[in-house]
């Protein structure tokens, strides 16, 4: 296991992903802390997605190296497994397991690999049911919730396995307009509590009031980063203010 | 009408306790395709797991390689030269018991259709599912039994029911190989009474009432499975 002093939660060095011919990501460097609330921003094919799906490996990454809690994850001896436990993942199809209860959806993972007892589990699982206003669909199937109730599940799901940080994959883009509030109050919470996340998004107005830092992404590179005030009002890189001209 | 009826009957079944022709043949079937369906099932599993293994991750090409021969094969020559094939010439010069050549014909031909069911099944289950078990950290084989295998076996059992009914029927060729099975029994009652209609109509109503049954009870699995779909 290689480990490093860099006390950084998540520490990204010249990371970069092709598919086949097509370089998607091309050379990313960055470092996120315990807390940070980083939201990436930038037009569709950017490499938002693939560049947060390279932190707990859905993607492989072809170059590069991803250090989390000081760990090389990109090593092929580490086992990955064991740290995307740390890793939640909201996706924007949600992905709740169609063929079990909601409370079976939060339980399974926390039951089967970190060996917690049903009970505990259940208990556990209960109060973040509550404090996300769903306390009473534990024994309803996802096919019988509304969208922004099923990704307010899946970030209950996610937070059941207790992770270190939370990655979000345009958790609201699959949203009827009207259910995209409900998922950002949710998410809200988690920043307020100081809860580490990485939020690829296109809610400009999120990424204003909630992350530490935005940064932007086009053509696999980071081209700014900023706090959120000065990200918006004084955008300094060309790309960035003709993106913010026609989202804005 | 009936006073021949009547006679037919008692001719075909009470005289000389022909019934058990039919009695044991059926016993035979239902041994044959009880074994079978469990072999077939076994095999199936393991080759669609190998193949959409390799499919997703391009690992145990080799084992790959090898199912899809198997696949050929089977699916690509009539059960009944197998069932004879592995008779003759397997177990050409090994005293065996036939049902033993019929189980094992039978189960590794339908396991060949059974694990492309499978296959469909599992590649039927949109990604989404797989990558949302492995982002909570459960390793390939922990994301194929709790959450891929149970959306792919309840999208499959039609297909799966359907696959069985036809392994039931087939199995009446197992008397190619001197196997009183419930076919090879009515024909003998045929050969002894010259009369071929009650005896076989025995059979197919038999065969017929079998199918029903079972289908009543996938049918009524594929309800309790479909709780979760409102």
């Amino acid at each position: 296991m290689t480990t490093n002093g860099n006390d950084a939660l998540i520490q990204v060095q010249h990371l970069g992903k092709s598919f086949e011919q097509l370089d998607v990501l091309k050379d990313i460097t960055v470092d996120i802390h315990k807390g940070d609330v980083v939201c990436v921003i930038g037009p569709s094919g950017s490499g938002k997605s693939t560049f947060l799906r390279c932190l707990n490996r859905l993607e492989e990454p072809t170059s590069g190296k991803i250090f989390f809690e000081g760990v090389d994850i990109t090593d092929p001896k580490t086992d990955i497994d064991k740290h995307r436990q740390k890793m939640g993942m909201v996706f924007q199809q949600f992905n709740l397991f169609p063929h079990m209860t909601i409370m079976r959806n939060l339980t399974i993972g926390p039951m089967k690999l970190q060996g917690r007892s049903q009970s505990e589990a259940e208990a556990e699982a209960r109060k973040l049911l509550e404090r996300v206003g769903l306390a009473d669909r534990a024994q309803a199937y996802p096919s019988q919730l509304s969208g922004g109730q099923k990704q307010r599940i899946a970030i209950v799901r996610a937070l059941c396995m207790r992770p270190e940080v939370m990655l979000f994959d345009e958790p609201t883009s699959a949203l009827d307009p009207e259910m995209v509030g409900e998922v950002l109050n949710v998410m809200r919470d988690l920043a307020r509590e100081r809860m580490t996340m990485v939020v690829v998004t296109h809610e400009m107005g999120f990424a204003r009031e909630v992350a530490d830092r935005v940064m932007f992404m086009d053509g696999g590179y980071f081209l700014e980063e900023n706090a959120p005030a000065e990200f918006f009002a004084n955008p300094k890189n060309e790309r960035l203010k003709n993106f913010l001209s026609k989202v804005l | 009408m009936s006073e021949k009826f009547r006679a037919d009957f008692y001719q075909n079944f009470i005289e000389d306790d022909r019934w058990k022709y039919i009695v044991n043949g059926l016993g035979n079937t239902i041994k044959i395709t009880l074994f079978a369906v469990l072999l077939g099932i076994a095999l199936g599993f393991l080759v669609a797991i190998i193949r959409s293994t390799f499919e997703k991750t391009g690992k145990l090409k080799l084992l790959n390689l090898l199912c899809r021969v198997y696949l050929t094969v089977i699916r690509g020559t009539p059960v009944l030269i197998q069932l004879l094939l592995i008779y003759f010439v397997v177990f050409g010069s090994v005293r065996i018991d036939k049902s033993l050549v019929a189980i094992l014909a039978f189960g590794i031909n339908s396991g060949a259709y059974v694990a492309e069911i499978f296959r469909s099944g599992i590649m039927s289950i949109d990604n989404g599912q797989f990558e949302a078990g492995r982002s909570l950290g459960f390793n390939y084989t922990q994301t194929m039994l709790y959450i891929i295998m149970p959306q792919a076996f309840k999208n499959v059992l039609p297909a799966l029911g359907n696959e069985f009914i036809v392994l039931l029927k087939e199995t009446s060729v197992a008397g190619y190989i001197a196997i009183q099975d419930l076919t090879k029994g009515a024909d003998i009652i045929r050969s002894r009474t010259y009369s071929a209609f009650m005896p076989l109509m025995a059979a197919a109503v038999i065969y017929l009432v079998m199918v029903m049954i079972f289908t009543y009870f996938v049918q009524r699995l594929e309800r309790r499975l479909r709780s979760s779909d409102h």
